[in-house]
């Protein structure tokens, strides 16, 4: 039995509501737990005065510099002595979880045991950095509460200036619209880095994030520095019997109004099965026995909105890989960037093709290691010294698929076009 | 002398491989799938090209889980769904189900275990949150008691797919906005410089870091009471609390000057348009725990006028792409104030410059 609850009325008032109660599980842990009798004291004391009580410091296990976040109470009386003392201590592990998020529930329960043991029985499921984040010890269980965590087989995530934990989407595991295997990619990029995520050395936060298509369901493209999202570059692929049932079911005007009419570059067309063109980069599924929806792909930006709408029907085309884009964050310090295109398309399907996505992290890694400023994401790296510069640093051909239009303005001077020019027009002949 | 203590050496293990993990369906039909549908909101039917079938249903969770809750959500796995779970980027829990029959009963004992089932399609999702007030070293305000006010006057939009797509929302306890982009954010807006506690600056602070951190350079080192300190520029402060993570005594929280922001139209997708940042839209609302009834009341007003008025498939951003600004704003009655139009970096590009105005 833990110490007798503080009184709570402005919490108390967030156990009512329909919606689960972090509240209420928080007093349920608080019958075992002084630090959690206390944290609910100091959370109470937060919402009286709208401030937070914590502050930073240093706190880690033994051969790791990060993944550890400390959390030391600020909230003192008079004589400088914490007014919760039993939650004066409440620091954070972040642990990786498994790509994609799946668990056995042998081992959520390991980790729920753990926790208890060693911890205040606080987990969340996950951070937004995607780490398993187990909330609230002391400094002198961290160690203990790591080592069995680490023998289970996980590992610390990143924090700090240093690689992050990475994110993956369920991907091949349950998605038809996977177009390459974001576990794997996953695995196999980040494990690269762990010295560069458990010894924080680089000059801000860099992360990955793998999405299997252009839907992005992990924010790949606003949330890493390193976006590898899934995408193909053949046709379409189509599925009659789907194609008929799904407009059996939904009727020309849904097709109209939200499939054809929604596509952003107008490559789709109802047409006569008969009056469908030929041509090898032409689409096409049967609606009935007479209409066919074309799609021109040469027009398509792979943007899965058709695919969405009529799933199984219309599908990624078999010649799948990814994009790269670098530099995405979120606000400080510049503003919010998103990631650009800087490898338009990949092929990751053997691992020889997964060793070439894991040395271009390698280099893009060593390149921000080396020029960025202290506490300078990728993307403020590149808007301070230019696309063309970052690709030429790191040997990348321009391709016109990174830009949204061509240079705007004149101020720029063009005394090596034609030694540009003569090297374009090798590689062509060279190819 | 003590004999040295013999410290555990970590294993660098990295991310663990998912195979293990997977449901048996999922393991089995990896990068096998052919389709997928939603038979009923909060389950997801897919289909393999092997004629495997798999039913997913997804439910809400408090994200900070205590490990009663954690305990009681693996029962209920292994009852139902072969001891396999996984989670969603939203905090959403999916139990993997090879039996239709045994959907129902899984949805009934999650209901009744107080897991409301939903936040498939178009629905509005959990929202994606951060730490608050609970672990955050500088927040304005908190997270998980927000997302609990907001999501209890959500609830049956979570668990019903009534809204025009997907609504994704997003809660911020300070400007750096961990919680990300959302069809609607709620963000903390301050409003007044740092207050700065001179005693402190010169022990706790590097104070080129945090002068360097300004986005407005508004911050220079200065002698304040014989003291080395920094002083602000407070004609150019934009208030964004960037110094205060380095700087603690450069506090930033006012519980009565800083306020909530909401932003609307952030999308990461690429389908349709290309994805989106979210614009602010609101600002001036009180930070008034334990149920922000203010901003509840602004979320749940764009949300209302969006269900109402958007047409299937579009999203947050692509229908005010097609009503327009200006019809956002006389629809939902928002004002729209000097400080929505945007001064900073690249600002040109959101101003109008065409003839284009829908009267």
């Amino acid at each position: 039995m833990a110490k007798k609850l503080h009184d709570t009325p402005n919490l108390d008032e967030l156990e009512s509501g329909p919606w689960p109660s972090f509240v209420t599980g928080l007093k349920a842990l608080a019958k075992d737990k002084d630090s959690v009798v206390d944290l609910l004291g100091q959370l109470e004391t937060s919402y009286r005065t709208m401030k937070g009580y914590w502050k930073g410091g240093t706190v880690g296990v033994f051969g790791y510099g990060g993944g550890v976040i400390p959390r030391f109470t600020e909230l003192k009386d008079e004589n400088g002595e914490p007014v919760y003392k039993d939650a004066a201590e409440f620091h954070t592990l972040r642990i990786m979880p498994p790509a994609g998020m799946h668990y056995d529930t042998d081992t959520l329960r390991k980790f729920c045991d753990i926790w208890e043991k060693h911890g205040s029985g606080l987990i969340a499921l996950h951070g937004q950095s995607g780490d398993i984040m187990l909330q609230g010890c002391t400094a002198e269980n961290v160690q203990k509460a790591f080592d069995e965590v680490n023998e289970m087989g996980f590992d610390m995530g990143g924090a700090g200036p240093a690689v992050r934990t990475g994110m993956s989407c369920v991907g091949a595991a349950r998605c038809e619209q996977s177009c390459y295997d974001e576990a794997k990619a996953h695995v196999a990029v980040v494990n690269t880095f762990l010295d560069d995520m458990h010894r924080p050395a680089l000059p801000y936060k860099f992360k990955f994030k793998f999405s299997g298509c252009p839907n992005d369901c992990m924010n790949a493209i606003q949330r890493s520095d390193m976006a590898i999202i899934g995408t193909w570059r053949d046709n379409i692929r189509t599925d009659d019997v789907l194609g008929k049932k799904w407009f059996a079911k939904h009727g020309m005007n849904e097709l109209v109004n939200d499939v054809v009419a929604r596509c952003p570059t107008r490559a789709i067309q109802i047409k006569e099965i008969g009056a469908v063109r030929k041509d090898a980069h032409i689409s096409a599924v049967a609606l009935n026995d007479t209409q066919a929806l074309e799609i021109d792909n040469k027009d398509c930006v792979r943007c899965m909105h058709c695919i969405n709408v009529m799933t199984g029907a219309l599908a990624p085309g078999k010649d799948k890989g990814a994009t790269v884009l670098i530099g995405g964050k979120s606000h400080l310090k510049i503003g919010a960037l998103m990631g650009t295109v800087i490898i338009p398309f990949m092929k990751l399907e053997t691992d020889e093709d997964l060793g070439k996505l894991v040395e271009f992290a390698q280099r893009t890694i060593d390149f921000f290691a080396e020029n960025a400023l202290e506490h300078e994401r990728t993307g403020e790296m590149i808007e301070r010294i230019g696309l063309a510069n970052f690709l030429e640093a790191m040997e990348i051909d321009v391709d016109p698929a990174m830009v949204n239009s061509p240079r705007m303005n004149p101020y720029v001077r063009t005394d090596g076009w034609d030694d540009e020019v003569a090297k374009i027009n090798a590689r062509k002949q060279a190819a | 002398m003590n004999a040295p203590v013999q410290m555990r050496r970590p294993k660098e293990t990295g991310v663990p491989d998912n195979k293990k993990y997977l449901h048996p369906l999922l393991a089995k039909n990896y990068g096998n799938w052919r389709y997928h549908d939603r038979p009923r909101p909060g389950v997801l039917h897919h289909v393999s090209h092997s004629g495997d079938e798999v039913w997913s249903v997804r439910a809400g969770t408090q994200r900070q889980m205590d490990v009663h809750t954690i305990r009681k959500l693996c029962d209920i796995a292994d009852n139902f769904a072969e001891g396999r779970v996984r989670f969603t980027i939203r905090s959403n829990i999916e139990f993997m189900v090879s039996d239709e029959k045994k959907v129902a009963p899984l949805i009934v004992d999650l209901e009744q275990s107080g897991f409301p089932v939903g936040g498939t399609g178009n629905s509005v999702s959990m929202i994606s949150h951060t730490q608050g007030f609970l672990h955050c070293d500088i927040p304005g305000t908190d997270a998980s008691g927000v997302v609990k006010a907001l999501m209890d006057e959500l609830y049956d939009e979570f668990k019903r797919e009534e809204m025009p797509n997907r609504v994704h929302l997003s809660t911020s306890c300070c400007e750096i906005n961990c919680g990300g982009q959302a069809d609607i954010a709620i963000i903390m807006q301050h409003t007044k410089p740092p207050v700065i506690n001179h005693d402190l600056v010169a022990n706790i602070c590097e104070r080129p870091t945090v002068v360097a951190r300004c986005p407005v350079a508004a911050i220079r080192p200065a002698m304040v009471n014989g003291k080395p300190s920094l002083e602000i520029d407070e004609s150019k402060c934009m208030c964004c609390g960037a110094c205060y993570p380095p700087c603690p005594p450069m506090q930033i929280n006012d519980p009565v000057n800083s306020k909530l922001a909401i932003w609307v139209g952030g999308k990461n997708s690429n389908a349709r348009g290309k994805p989106t940042f979210m614009k602010m839209v609101a600002s001036g609302l009180p930070n008034n725990a334990p149920r922000w009834p203010e901003v509840a009341e602004v979320v749940k007003n764009i949300l209302h006028v969006y269900k109402e008025d958007a047409r299937p498939w579009e999203r947050m951003a692509d229908w005010i792409d097609r009503i327009g600004w200006a019809r956002f704003f006389e629809k939902t009655g928002l004002p729209f104030t000097k400080y929505l139009i945007d001064d900073w970096t690249g600002s040109r590009y959101n101003l109008n410059a065409s003839t284009h105005i829908r009267f």
